[in-house]
């Protein structure tokens, strides 16, 4: 297992994103609620570019005790990437693909060391 | 500034003033002492779409706020109220559709057969039909002559300029204005032959129907010419039935797949199938999904109800199986659903790969590479063996030459 710099800790904006090449691996590092987290960059779906896309918040859907739809929200907890390909929504603390949670994108391991992050491959 | 008049002349006016533009209003208003009078103008206009930019910030909902914003980025700056957050981008998560005017190219090529070539040579598609996106509608357009002359504006755009640019790695198959079977004649006899024109296409976002007496001399020009006929298939929120739903994915869901199974039962309960026996007819962008359920349907109704169907010398199923289907968007999720399906349709002799890049829900080669049911045979019949046979293309460097006549698909 090898450590492979990604960058500095002051070079990540809460939201920023960054995709570091390690041999074969294609790795999306994300710095959001102020932790950072690795994936693969291969979408589960057709193997696109699962995250190079948006970010943007899940999506979801306030239902009251009476079972009435009271609209979409944006939730105010839960992260998520997108595969700018088709759409395929990542949950960004997991890797889980967020239609169907039993498919996961590779999680890589972050090492911080002073101000510097690496991904250990 | 200049307006187009007749037959391309530019004729010279001021720039608008609109203060200028009513001075004799003016006049009218001083000759009558009009100021003297209290008038109230009881209906005015403005253009509310000019200022999208400061009105959308204030719409409540988060959500449908950024769908519909990120549906204006740049190039898309236009919404129509009552389409607004039709975005198949969903709000710009399909990163392509806000950033396309961005892409650079070429000023001294053809856009479209630039940006084609990006994508085909990443995909290593080797030939592509190319199809309209918008003009897919053309045939919701209430008056006749604007179809007929969009469709023949457009398929010489694509015959003239276009198709040949691309060096013959793309053809078409033309839009049919299907409203006006005369002008559909008039069309497939005038751009039939030309280099590239593979077919033509029918939108089947319509009712009219198939079947009727004044398209069989359209359908049989066609079939005289060696030429197919495809059904490309469309969403449509407006569709009475749709207007249920509350949801992109309902109406793309259900409307892609509704549209051609109207017009295929049309088709084969009508005998089409026996009248136009050699006509190659294609089914385009409906997924696969529909195929074993309307085979299923209608052989069961027909067992029953035969006399309603007289032209038909073997079941429905049969005649569909007669045909060919476009893959895209294969419904992938259930692999035992679509090995079946596949046998069903006989995939290895009717299914023809199609990508429907760039739209949101394009299919890679892989889908069809990667199933671990097919043979190689199907895998390159599918892929591009069927299609070479039908389009007569030939191929483009020795191994793909190998290929096609090792599984009899070597046809140009």
């Amino acid at each position: 297992m090898a450590e492979s710099f990604v960058g500095k800790v002051a070079d990540f904006n809460e939201g920023d994103r960054r995709i570091v090449f390690v041999g074969d691996h294609e790795i999306g590092v994300f710095r959001e609620g102020g932790e950072f987290h690795a994936y693969s960059n291969y979408c589960l779906h057709q193997g696109g570019p699962a995250c190079e896309g948006l970010t943007i918040a899940k999506v979801e859907e306030r239902i009251m005790p009476d079972k009435t739809s009271r609209g979409l929200y944006f939730s105010e907890t839960e992260m998520h990437f997108v595969c700018p390909w088709h759409g395929y929504e990542y949950d960004v603390k997991t890797g889980e693909c967020v239609s169907d949670r039993k498919l996961k994108l590779r999680k890589y391991k972050i090492v911080q060391k002073g101000d510097q992050i690496y991904v250990v491959v | 500034m200049e307006l187009i008049a007749e037959r391309g002349r530019r004729v010279s006016v001021d720039e608008l003033n609109t203060t200028k533009l009513l001075a004799h209003a003016r006049q009218q208003a001083v000759k009558r002492k009009l100021d003297d009078i209290l008038i109230v103008d009881c209906d005015a206009h403005h253009y509310e779409n000019e200022n999208f930019d400061q009105i959308l910030p204030f719409m409540e909902n988060d959500v449908l706020r950024q769908v519909t914003m990120a549906g204006r980025r740049s190039g898309r700056r236009s919404i129509v109220p009552s389409q607004a957050g039709f975005t198949q981008d969903m709000g710009g998560r399909v990163t392509r559709y806000p950033l396309r005017p961005t892409e650079k190219t070429d000023p001294d090529r053809i856009r479209d057969v630039v940006l084609g070539e990006r994508w085909m040579d990443a995909m290593s598609v080797d030939y592509s039909c190319l199809f309209p996106t918008g003009m897919l509608n053309i045939g919701l357009h209430p008056q006749k002559e604007m179809e007929n002359d969009l469709c023949w504006a457009y398929n010489r755009w694509l015959t003239e300029r276009v198709l040949p640019e691309s060096g013959g790695r793309m053809y078409s198959a033309l839009s049919l204005p299907f409203s006006d079977p005369a002008e559909c004649l008039r069309q497939v006899e005038t751009f039939g032959d030309r280099k590239g024109v593979s077919g033509f296409m029918v939108t089947t976002v319509r009712t009219l129907p198939v079947y009727d007496n004044a398209y069989m001399k359209v359908y049989r020009a066609m079939e005289e010419r060696g030429l197919s006929l495809s059904f490309h298939s469309g969403p449509n929120w407006q569709e009475p039935v749709f207007r249920s739903c509350n949801r992109f994915i309902s109406v793309h869901a259900l409307g892609f797949s509704f549209y051609n199974i109207l017009h295929c039962t049309n088709w084969v309960i009508n005998g089409m199938g026996e009248r136009f026996r050699k006509l190659p007819v294609i089914w385009i962008e409906a997924g696969l999904a529909w195929i074993p359920f309307l085979m299923q349907r209608l052989d069961n109704e027909y067992m029953m109800r035969p006399s309603e169907a007289p032209l038909l010398k073997k079941k429905p199923s049969e005649y569909m199986r007669d045909m060919y289907y476009s893959s895209q968007p294969i419904e992938i999720q259930d692999r035992g659903a679509l090995e079946c399906t596949f046998r069903m349709m006989d995939a290895e002799n009717r299914l023809l790969y199609a990508s429907d890049y760039p739209h949101w829900d394009f299919d890679l080669p892989s889908t069809i590479y990667d199933l671990p049911f097919l043979s190689e045979k199907a895998k390159h019949n599918i892929l591009g063996g069927t299609a070479a046979r039908l389009f007569k293309l030939p191929p483009r460097n020795e191994k793909q030459r190998q290929n096609l006549a090792k599984f009899g698909n070597l046809a140009a």
